[in-house]
């Protein structure tokens, strides 16, 4: 009695899904007029675009990519900081992994690897476990190649045993009833 | 130990990997930025941008380091300059401590090859080519030993290329 049909059809959607690419090309809809596509490890980061500029203190808790200008500190323990060609840091930095491919002015700290690319330019301390160097990079202070250990993740405070009543005092609250 | 040349992988990775803190500062790097390109008896003349020069390098305490990879830069410097650098060097220089320095071989025109040093192992270093540049002088053997009057000994090695190492010690 009833034609069979295939679990797409039967299934309802509930959003409207977007057109696809190859069905906008047939329509004559021009490519470029498309979000563009982006790289999974660039959506998983957040982006510090080259026009801002940004003074403080800047934690993180996951991936960063600053093409801007920040003056302060940036302190991001587990996480990987990438400085555009366009960035610059007047700032102390403290990350898993470090990639500069602009300046940074201020001390660096790495727990894993530290990345120089050709046209950095560095001015400060490094303390890292490795670094990495191009040809052509730019860099004046100290190096300390030694384990930086991570920060030890705050323990939640041992529970407190609870406090001893004495027997006098038990006793003396119940004759208060 | 302080690396007075251009900064580069191989002289990180052994000089950290003997276990000693390296301080980096590129030289010719800071000269050119300040003084730019040219000869530099015309272009290392003016006060101001000594000033500028001489407060930008060698920021260091006093009898800070063992030893100094000065290379080829000595050369670079005209006398006034190089009188600075040279007692800045000996102050933050500790007591036996040492230095490397490279000077060509006397030219003529004074246009050398500088090279980018770079330490392989302890029995190896490879001179990867820089640029051409004009030396602000040119030194024989006894005016190398001049410039270092201040320090107690200076060791004369000869290398191919009509390089000349000097091991000088505090």
């Amino acid at each position: 009695m009833w034609n069979r049909r295939k679990d797409e059809d039967i299934n309802p959607r509930l959003t409207p899904q977007p057109p696809s690419s190859a069905s906008l090309a047939r329509e004559g809809i021009p490519m470029n007029t498309l979000p563009p596509r982006t790289n999974e490890s660039e959506s998983a980061r957040a982006t510090i675009g080259k026009s801002v500029i940004a003074k403080g203190q800047l934690f993180s808790r996951e991936d960063l990519y600053i093409d801007g200008e920040i003056e302060g500190s940036v302190e991001m323990q587990e996480h990987k900081l990438t400085v555009g060609p366009n960035g610059k840091l007047l700032a102390s930095v403290k990350a898993r992994e470090i990639v500069i491919l602009g300046t940074i002015h201020g001390n660096v700290e790495a727990t894993d690897k530290i990345e120089i690319r050709k046209d950095a330019k560095l001015v400060g301390d490094l303390k890292t476990a490795r670094i990495v160097i191009e040809d052509g990079a730019y860099f004046k202070g100290s190096i300390d190649i030694s384990r930086v250990e991570a920060p030890k993740k705050q323990m939640a405070p041992a529970p407190q045993p609870a406090p001893v009543v004495s027997a006098t005092a038990a006793a003396a609250s119940e004759v208060k009833r | 130990m302080l690396d007075l040349g251009q900064f580069t992988q191989a002289n990180v990775s052994y000089i950290t990997g003997v276990g000693h803190r390296l301080y980096s500062e590129d030289i010719l790097h800071t000269l050119d930025s300040v003084f730019g390109r040219g000869d530099p008896e015309k272009t290392q003349t003016d006060p101001v941008l000594m000033r500028s020069f001489l407060g930008q390098i060698l920021d260091l305490p006093p009898d800070s380091l063992d030893a100094i990879l000065v290379w080829d830069v000595l050369e670079h410097l005209t006398r006034p300059l190089l009188a600075a650098v040279l007692d800045r060097i000996h102050t933050v220089l500790r007591p036996h401590g040492a230095l490397l320095a490279c000077f060509h071989a006397e030219l003529k025109d004074r246009q050398v090859q500088t090279y980018s040093f770079r330490i392989v192992d302890s029995r190896t270093l490879v001179l990867h080519p820089r640029e051409v540049r004009r030396t602000a002088l040119s030194f024989n053997n006894r005016a190398i030993e001049r410039l270092f009057e201040k320090f107690s000994s200076v060791k004369f090695f000869l290398t191919r290329d009509h390089i000349r190492e000097i091991i000088v010690r505090k």
